[in-house]
């Protein structure tokens, strides 16, 4: 087949499921969505489907990145608009599949929005919602709206004219319009895309590498994940575009093993790739061959780092080597090796079917395009977002992401993982761009984006990073294996109390030395949490330090609960959940902790009711309350006759 | 276990770069790599045991002891950190009587500690075998663990 009749043939199906006259649900199965409970909506929806004898269209869909919402289900009625359900529980199934398929109420109360061209009375757009309407969808075209496990949705939506297209150009020229599209590297480190590919291009050797890092290691990223899982074909249409424009002859697919998900639905859509010869021998009869190969990495965060990448693909130990020689030049055995990341090649397709100055016409003169981010922690809107460069912290963080839990005071955001920064509330003005992040001490990375509120110590924040960075150190450089380790040890008595003097002016040292001397990313990015949060959280430090004090009241060492007498009424529900019976008491008498055996796991004050309130935690000194169970002094309901 | 592992080897005869994914296939048939199994790997891979070992624990993902029946893995990453994850681990140890890399003494359960599943919007995340478990409080964990008793 050649590729006009694949996309006459993907077309007419497209359409014909368009113009179905049965309902068409969709239920979004991405990782998130069953960790949410997907299946089990899935599950119900089918019951009650066969239980009522409808006829529908069952469609598993990837993320549209409204995690918070999670789990999320659309319907299409015949000439209808799709609407998409949030927070959708096994139990509503019955009353929404009889409310909106049968009865024909679109459920407002439980609606969404409406995807799609047409409205409902009543009902927004979803792409109009705050959290939509400031993004910009390139990467994530497709996720959450068409079947992952279909080429032929992808290629109705416009997949694979990219390639098409630039089979019809020379490579030069396909390397002529990434370098026009501005792209740069998603993976973090921003290196100009069109340029990397022309190295390599130009490197000698008949035998060339393309490797894609799906190695997605950063705690607190889920982008290359959802994207995955959600439209793996964008990803491989921009590998096949990278190798035919680099005179790639074998691709690899570098994913970590903890993505399951992701992997199935690579290795589906490999072999869907075969089957219409997008892949292989004489691709789409132009004298193009590729193969693309799945490895699945193995838990170590540092072969996300590209040598150490290639290292694992050649069944070593997962250890970076210094550069030069780069892998453009020496790479996967020796060999010229191009490596993007995930997002990367997902924009490279993109940019093929619509033009690089379409693209360019996204972004900041020097961050073209779009990025996704990954918002997740104390943010009310968690989820997965595509905005253009240039945007604001502030903006992604209030605007799409809704603002701060519980009303809670926004205390820090966090770019670029264990190699980023942590930066503060006078910082939300900043533009997202490469050139910005990296000047406030952080980096873009790859896309995570964690939220703190005040509740989160920063200083334990940055303990947990180098803890993080400490282990999964490889141990090649002395700078990394040992300078990481000196660092935690300063943090961790930092926060457990015992944090001497001078131990703000050491750290910024070793992070100097271990910034400048290590041998490859991870060590070289590793203390940047700990330089930001001194050059803008010092007064935590200076209180941890000089006062013995937790001002988030989070690292264990340093706080304590008591039960106030006043509050108390005795109800038992503390004593009974402590998991260590620290806890003592009896009915209607105030009950005590007693100190010594609590572990501060914090169960108490999770439990006593909201109207008693009456565990609290404090850092520093002491309180005083009786340290025998005392008769309740008030009357039963004070608390809630003031509150 | 000789006749499974020579059905696996055979598949990856002259591949390069074959290591990881052997041991990878070796793992998920027999649920940890034992010393017999290295052995045999090095030999068919023309490496020296140290060599193996040496790939083999330098990735988290290989365990070299018998493991329990189910997987219990607390997620530990940076937005299950903010969310308070290291009450849920804590919370599960003492469920479980393990701390993580442990194995209960009836062999039910094993415990680790993971740095990220990606399921970050739904922190903190707690997976068991292979079902992701998301929004996970003391109570929901401690629930979720008797349905594996």
């Amino acid at each position: 087949m050649t590729f006009g009749e694949i996309h006459k043939q993907a077309i007419l199906e497209w359409e014909a499921l368009q113009n179905s006259e049965k309902p068409r649900i969709f239920v979004g199965t991405a990782t998130c969505g069953r960790a949410a409970g997907a299946m089990a909506v899935l599950e119900a929806i089918d019951k009650e489907l066969s239980r009522r004898n409808i006829d529908a269209i069952i469609t598993q869909v990837g993320c549209i990145g409204l995690c918070y919402a999670e789990p999320l289900v659309d319907i299409i009625k015949a000439n209808r608009p799709r609407i998409c359900y949030g927070g959708v529980s096994p139990e509503i199934i019955p009353q929404l599949i009889e409310d909106y398929i049968i009865s024909d109420n679109p459920r407002p109360d439980m609606a969404l929005g409406t995807i799609g061209e047409y409205s409902i009375d009543g009902l927004p757009k979803l792409f109009e919602l705050p959290m939509l309407r400031p993004q910009v969808r390139i990467s994530l075209r497709n996720c959450g709206l068409i079947d992952p496990e279909d080429i032929k949705q992808y290629v109705a939506n416009g997949g694979y004219s990219g390639l098409a297209k630039a089979l019809r150009m020379s490579p030069e020229e396909v390397i002529e319009e990434i370098k026009k599209s501005g792209l740069r590297g998603r993976g973090g480190a921003g290196f100009p895309t069109g340029q990397k590919w022309e190295f390599c291009r130009r490197s000698p050797g008949k035998e060339k590498y393309l490797i894609c890092n799906a190695d997605e290691g950063d705690p607190g990223a889920f982008m290359d994940r959802s994207l995955l899982e959600s439209d793996p074909h964008a990803v491989l249409e921009g590998m096949l575009i990278g190798a035919y424009a680099i005179g790639a002859t074998q691709g690899y697919i570098y994913c970590r093993a903890e993505y399951p998900l992701a992997i199935e639905r690579l290795k589906m859509a490999l072999k869907q790739m075969a089957e219409y010869r997008l892949l292989g021998d004489n691709m789409l009869g132009s004298g193009f061959s590729f193969q693309i190969e799945m490895k699945e990495g193995a838990g170590a965060f540092v072969c996300g780092e590209e040598t150490a990448l290639m290292m694992s693909i050649e069944g070593k130990r997962g250890m970076p080597r210094s550069r030069p020689p780069f892998p453009a030049v020496s790479g996967l055995w020796g060999k010229p090796t191009n490596i993007n990341n995930v997002e990367t090649w997902a924009n490279v397709s993109a940019i093929l079917q619509r033009g690089g100055d379409w693209y360019a016409s996204f972004g900041t003169e020097k961050s073209k395009g779009t990025k996704t981010f990954a918002l997740a922690g104390k943010i009310v809107r968690t989820g997965l977002i595509e905005v253009p460069m240039g945007i604001s912290l502030g903006d992604i963080i209030y605007e799409i992401g809704g603002g701060i839990v519980g009303g809670k005071r926004f205390k820090s955001v966090l770019t670029g993982g264990p190699s980023g920064g942590c930066l503060p509330a006078s910082m939300l003005d900043l533009p997202v761009d490469y050139e910005s992040l990296t000047q406030a001490g952080s980096i873009m990375g790859s896309g995570g984006m964690v939220v703190a509120d005040e509740d989160t110590c920063m200083v334990d924040l940055a303990r947990y990073f180098l803890s993080f960075t400490q282990a999964e150190s490889c141990g090649k450089c002395v700078p990394c294996r040992v300078g990481t380790r000196h660092m935690l040890n300063i943090l961790e008595r930092i926060t457990q109390g015992e944090g001497q003097s001078r131990d703000i002016e050491r750290l910024e040292r070793l992070a100097q030395v271990v910034k400048s001397t290590a041998l490859c990313g991870l060590g070289q990015t590793a203390p940047n949490p700990v330089l930001t949060t001194i050059r803008y959280f010092r007064d935590e430090y200076e209180t941890h330090i000089n006062e013995r004090r937790c001002p988030a009241l989070a690292c264990t060492a340093l706080i304590s609960y008591y039960i106030l007498p006043d509050k108390c009424e005795g109800c038992g529900i503390c004593l009974r959940d402590c998991p260590v019976s620290a806890i003592s008491g009896g009915k209607r008498m105030v009950h005590v902790i007693d100190q010594s055996q609590c572990t501060k796991c914090g169960t108490c004050l999770d439990v006593c009711p909201d109207r008693f309130s009456a565990v609290v935690k404090v850092s520093g000194g002491t309180l005083t309350v009786p340290t025998e169970p005392t008769p309740v002094t008030k009357s039963k309901g004070d608390n809630r006759a003031s509150a | 276990m000789h006749e499974k592992l020579t059905q696996i080897l055979a598949s990856y005869s002259g591949q390069r770069g074959a290591l990881v994914p052997v041991l990878q296939k070796v793992q998920e048939a027999l649920g940890y790599l034992p010393a017999e199994a290295i052995s045999e790997i090095a030999l068919f891979l023309r490496l020296s045991e140290s060599e193996v070992y040496g790939v083999a624990t330098f990735y988290a993902q290989f365990r070299f002891e018998r493991q329990g029946e189910h997987s219990v893995r607390v997620c530990q990453g940076t937005a299950c950190h903010v969310r308070g994850s290291r009450r849920i681990l804590e919370a599960v140890q003492r469920e479980l009587g393990i701390q993580p890399g442990e194995t209960s003494e009836d062999y039910k359960f094993s415990l680790e500690r993971v740095a990220c599943f990606g399921s970050c919007a739904l922190a903190p995340v707690m997976v068991v075998d292979k079902t992701v478990y998301g929004r996970m409080s003391i109570t929901k964990a401690r629930k979720t663990l008797d349905e594996y008793r």
